[in-house]
């Protein structure tokens, strides 16, 4: 597979008054063609500062981009007719309709005037078409700003948040969208907060967290390269935790006492927890496998797990791993 | 030549540019009804009554000044040599005429108001036309689809001035029309030359570089803030600070030609061709008494005053949009 989007060392400082705030620090992303891609950080990671930098609104201060082999921001104008994007939340001129604003987009940009019905059909507005965009609702705008994307047909579509206000009907027609734009050949780049929807969706994802990228790869590599082989054990009595405990660790596992079960970890073979508690006549109500998902790596690698009595502020991540990751530039 | 298409239907689809646009042929037709129902034509009859009028007027003067007389020399030791005696002169008959309108002496005055109102329509819209782009997101989306900066502010500009360019040359047409229909229903088209009418053709180009001229420069303030209320604003604080402020500044202080520091002169310059100035502060003896001192601010003048305006404003915005980053 070819790399349809390629970010190597990616840097972009804002200095303001207040000083000097580092929104990428060498971020790197490849995307490889036909995938449907996650990108996914927490609030003020530098997830839209990268899109808009790939887009060309914003000057990177470092670092390299290409789109479609073209180097951007300098073939930005010959590889534009192949990208589509939205960027953070779809604005639009409320006066005019969502088929008015569709067919001067499409003048601008030189596209066939039956495209503008085609992706009205698509996102499902066509009975609205012709409603002010003012009266329309979150979800309707984000399926208009879906539709302006889609306009060019283009090779690689870049999508930030679009399931943001939609309904669950929505959201399951939006992923439906992206998996067929994708096996249509379309590359789909995906930012997103709804973790469980990158996973059903996204064939592979990378992870930034304050300006650098801390995952990347298949979203079956992310989980496998975070995964524990972490199992819970649940006892007749709770009673009996604290000594279990001490007994599993006695074993060499890592254990954590949880309110009414034990989080057990280090450990070969579960049967070895059976038969050791069972010898101190303790005997196991649940014994199972706790499997990784993506919301439990995400939250791990950016350190953004709610803390219990602690408020987290925007920017107060933790850089996990921070080295080199896979899917650099060329590979 | 597909974005500047887009541009031009973006800019004439706008109900707010429709709307003012509306507005201001309302305002026009009231002026120029007006004009209309205010003035008449001074047929035969009309100046033979005004004639009528103004014979007797003066007949009764002179009645009534030679009873005064009379009175006076009644009178021993009354200065009566130096009393008013009426003369025909003193009694014309087209000032008992009803108003008329006279295009040639008159319709500069119009064209000059149609000028500034036209201009002031323009920097509205070229303001909003951007800045409304600019708040609604309107302009990221399009930079996706063109991200080349300069060429996409270049083309709005060019759709806007365009658009002006052709609204104001059809109401220019449509407002000297008017004025010709008013001059022979209600006055008189005498003295209207092929001269006479080159210079207001002329006149009315020089209207159209106004209007421009404002589009323009509403569009680049518009551009640099990013909002059409950095343009108004700007448009505001010029109007009190320097026209009302400066102006009660620099006569408190006795500045000579107070005016030449105000916009609306340099606008009235560039339209009525030149505008003199008269300070009547200084008095220069000459064989006809008090002369004060002049200045005269010609179109040539005036036009490289708001050329470089409009060089630096739009200049700047050009200059800023591809600098600055898009947030």
């Amino acid at each position: 597979m070819s790399a349809v989007l390629e970010i190597q060392g990616l840097q972009k400082t804002y200095r303001s008054r207040k000083g000097v705030r580092k929104a990428l620090d060498g971020f790197d992303m490849v995307v490889e063609a036909g995938q449907v891609h996650g990108f996914l950080g927490p609030n003020g990671s530098g997830k839209t500062t990268t899109l808009r930098t790939l887009l060309g609104l914003i000057r990177p201060n470092a670092g390299r981009m290409a789109i479609l082999g073209r180097e951007v921001p300098a073939a930005l104008p010959e590889v534009a007719g192949s990208v589509g994007a939205i960027v953070e939340s779809p604005q639009f001129f409320g006066n005019f309709s969502a088929q008015d604003t569709l067919l001067l987009l499409a003048d601008a940009g030189g596209v066939e005037r039956a495209r503008v019905f085609e992706v009205l059909e698509l996102v499902g507005l066509r009975d609205r078409a012709k409603d002010r965009v003012k009266t329309y609702s979150l979800g309707m705008k984000q399926r208009l700003a879906v539709a302006s994307a889609l306009l060019k047909n283009p090779r690689l579509l870049i999508l930030d948040e679009p399931a943001n206000g939609l309904d669950p009907g929505g959201i399951r027609e939006m992923r439906t969208l992206m998996r067929n734009l994708a096996e249509s050949g379309m590359t789909v780049v995906l930012s997103s907060h709804i973790l469980g929807e990158i996973q059903l969706i996204c064939d592979s994802v990378t992870i930034i967290a304050a300006g650098r990228r801390v995952a990347a790869g298949s979203v079956a590599e992310v989980l496998a390269q975070h995964a524990t082989s972490s199992v819970r054990v649940r006892l007749e009595s709770a009673v009996d935790l604290p000594a279990s405990a001490a007994a599993l660790r006695e074993l060499g596992a890592q254990v954590s006492l949880e309110q009414d079960h034990l989080m057990v970890s280090g450990i070969a073979q579960p049967s070895a927890i059976t038969r050791t508690l069972a010898l101190r006549n303790v005997f196991v109500s649940e014994l199972a496998p706790v499997s990784v998902d993506l919301e439990s790596v995400f939250l791990e690698l950016t350190g953004t797990a709610p803390v219990a009595g602690e408020h987290r502020q925007v920017d107060q991540t933790v850089m996990a791993q921070a080295g080199p990751a896979h899917g650099g530039w060329g590979q | 030549m597909s974005l500047y298409t887009a541009e031009t239907r973006r800019l004439t689809k706008r109900r707010f540019s429709r709307f003012f646009l509306l507005g201001v042929v309302v305002v026009l037709a009231l002026i120029a009804g007006g004009m209309f129902f205010s003035n008449q034509k001074n047929t035969p009859e009309v100046v033979a009554a005004a004639q009528a009028k103004a014979d007797r007027e003066f007949q009764q003067a002179v009645v009534q000044s030679e009873a005064e007389k009379k009175a006076c020399a009644a009178q021993p030791g009354s200065d009566c040599a130096n009393m008013w005696t009426p003369t025909r002169d003193d009694f014309q008959a087209e000032w008992y005429m009803p108003s008329t309108f006279d295009f040639r002496e008159q319709f500069g005055a119009m064209e000059t108001a149609l000028a500034a109102i036209l201009a002031v329509m323009a920097f509205v819209i070229g303001a909003s036309f951007v800045g409304a782009e600019w708040t609604s997101g309107g302009m990221m989306n399009l930079l996706l689809w063109r991200p080349q900066r300069i060429k996409v502010l270049s083309t709005k500009l060019g759709a806007l001035l365009v658009t002006l360019s052709v609204v104001t040359v059809v109401i220019s047409l449509i407002w000297t029309g008017i004025f010709a229909v008013i001059g022979n229903l209600r006055g008189t088209m005498e003295g209207m030359t092929s001269g006479a009418w080159q210079s207001v053709m002329l006149m009315e180009l020089r209207g159209l570089g106004l209007v421009l001229f404002a589009g323009a420069v509403g569009f680049g303030l518009a551009s640099l803030g990013r909002h059409t209320a950095v343009a108004m604003g700007v448009a505001i604080g010029v109007v009190v600070l320097f026209q009302f402020g400066l102006g009660t500044v620099l006569s408190l202080a006795g500045v000579k030609f107070l005016e030449a520091y105000l916009i609306p002169t340099w606008a009235a310059a560039w339209v009525d061709k030149s505008v003199k100035l008269e300070d009547w502060n200084a008095c220069n003896v000459s064989p006809d008494g008090c002369v004060p001192d002049t200045l005269t601010i010609t179109w040539p003048m005036a036009g490289g005053v708001f050329g470089a305006v409009l060089v630096l404003v739009v200049g700047l915005a050009m200059w800023t949009l591809r600098s600055r980053d898009i947030t």
